[in-house]
């Protein structure tokens, strides 16, 4: 059986390899996303610092901004850190959307029953 | 961009075999969905943690309250520590990349001075890690007053009684103390000094320490008198140290002021923490062997002998990984 970690194909890319300039433009992108998720980072600690939990719209709001900035960050990981933004579109849909179906309706179902298990505590409590 | 495929093929042609449809090769491919299936895990995880929570009747800790202690400082630094965490997993991921940007041009020593770099922040982080679980299964000192006199036997057999209202002092962990709620009474070593009691050093056997039958109605930390919500949430903090054991039956009538439940409820919390954090840094540490693996591999030309860096490459992608995992549990343990 042939080895494919020893192929040089075109279609696996192997052979290819980047120039200078290329790794200089490649670095800039880098340095980048480093600094936008160390911002966004800085700014998640600064927030988690500043507001206090509780029941009101306020706090509602900066957990979807603390969620927003997660996906954010988990965004400039995956597609630039991970280079899946480089991939192929099939590749890209492959890894992502099964992903991303099981795990909406994870947190659909165990939010929910969550939820209505308080419900039901609250009753006996 | 070389390195990752991007030209155009016809779909009959792409499709048609001899070919690598997603233009990537079997182990790159495989490592995708690895990382997807270790991901619906993470996932499945957070999601556990979220279900506890939403269903958690009582109070839940306060994340800012919880994490907020730096090594060998006094006082309070809410979340610094563990930004600190996450800012050196950042950079280890940013020193990983690099790593694999410097295969891409066949630029052996850039590899192994930025995969170099990487290994060494995977062992900051893995070491920052093991001082916030240290910190949080030991707790820290402070001193509580007691809510109704109680006699208990000193090392030399005499007995010392304590009046309601008085301070018991801890001088070391906290934790020993709630350990000795778990056995039966046989006596504490303890001191007087200026009128107050302290819990002294308990030894090489903690276990074999009790006190029983002691009630406290304010926890005191750093010289602060803290009741009510905030109280809890210091109970909470502490009450991290005890996530191996078994609910106390009977603890919350040793420890009046505070909801009997609450500590049963909110071990779940401890539980994930523990557990998710855990599972996390076992990653962590497996990567870091990983990359220790493959830095040799580069040092003895392996790579060179391939004629390219993807292995690099591959290690990275699960590296990068690990560093997403932390931005999830970031978010949903110490934010949220």
């Amino acid at each position: 059986m042939e080895r494919d970690d020893l192929i040089v194909n075109d279609s696996y890319a192997l052979n290819a390899h980047h120039s200078e300039e290329q790794g200089i433009a490649i670095r800039k992108k880098i340095y980048m996303v480093t600094v936008i998720l160390s911002v966004i980072t800085a700014i998640e600690v600064g927030m988690g610092v500043m507001f206090k939990r509780s029941e009101t719209f306020t706090w509602t709001a900066i957990k979807w901004t603390f969620i927003v900035l997660t996906l954010f960050k988990a965004g400039y990981i995956v597609m630039t850190f991970m280079h899946l933004g480089d991939e192929r579109k099939n590749l890209r849909n492959a890894v992502i959307v099964p992903y991303f179906v099981f795990i909406a309706y994870l947190i659909f179902i165990a939010i929910t029953e969550g939820l209505a298990h308080y419900d039901l505590d609250l009753l006996f409590h | 961009m070389a390195g990752h495929a991007q030209a155009e093929v016809s779909k009959e042609v792409l499709w048609g075999g001899g070919q690598s449809p997603f233009g990537v090769t079997y182990g790159k491919m495989m490592m995708w969905y690895f990382l997807v299936s270790d991901a619906l895990t993470f996932g499945g995880l957070l999601i556990a943690y979220a279900f506890w929570r939403a269903a958690a009747v009582d109070a839940w800790p306060i994340g800012e309250q919880v994490f907020r202690a730096l090594p060998g400082l006094e006082g309070e630094y809410p979340l610094m520590y563990v930004a600190l965490m996450t800012f050196i997993l950042i950079v280890s991921s940013v020193t990983m990349v690099l790593a694999v940007e410097a295969g891409h041009r066949n630029d052996r020593s850039g590899v192994l001075k930025w995969l170099g770099l990487t290994i060494v922040g995977g062992f900051f982080f893995l070491g920052s890690q093991a001082w916030e679980w240290s910190h949080f299964i030991h707790g820290s000192g402070g001193f509580f007053n007691l809510a109704e006199q109680v006699t208990v036997t000193d090392p030399d057999g005499g007995t010392i009684t304590m009046n309601a209202g008085d301070r018991v002092y801890m001088d070391h962990h906290f934790g020993h103390l709630m350990e000795m709620h778990l056995h039966d009474p046989v006596g504490v070593p303890m001191t007087t000094e200026g009128g107050h009691v302290i819990l002294t050093e308990l030894g090489d056997h903690p276990h074999e320490a009790h006190l029983h039958g002691l009630k406290v109605n304010k926890y005191v930390e750093n010289e602060t008198l803290v009741e009510g919500d905030e109280m809890m949430a210091l109970w909470n903090a502490r009450s991290e140290s005890f996530s191996f054991g078994a609910p106390i039956p009977g603890l919350g009538a040793d420890w009046g002021g505070i909801n009997h439940s609450e500590y049963a409820t909110q071990q779940g919390y401890s539980n994930f923490f523990f557990f998710i954090t855990g599972f996390h840094g076992f990653h962590v540490f497996s990567g870091v062997i990983i990359n220790i693996v493959v830095f040799f591999m580069v040092l003895n030309r392996v790579m060179e002998r391939r004629k390219h860096y993807e292995m690099v490459e591959k290690v990275g992608l699960y590296w990068h990984f690990v560093d997403l995992v932390w931005v999830f549990v970031f978010t949903f343990f110490y934010l949220i």
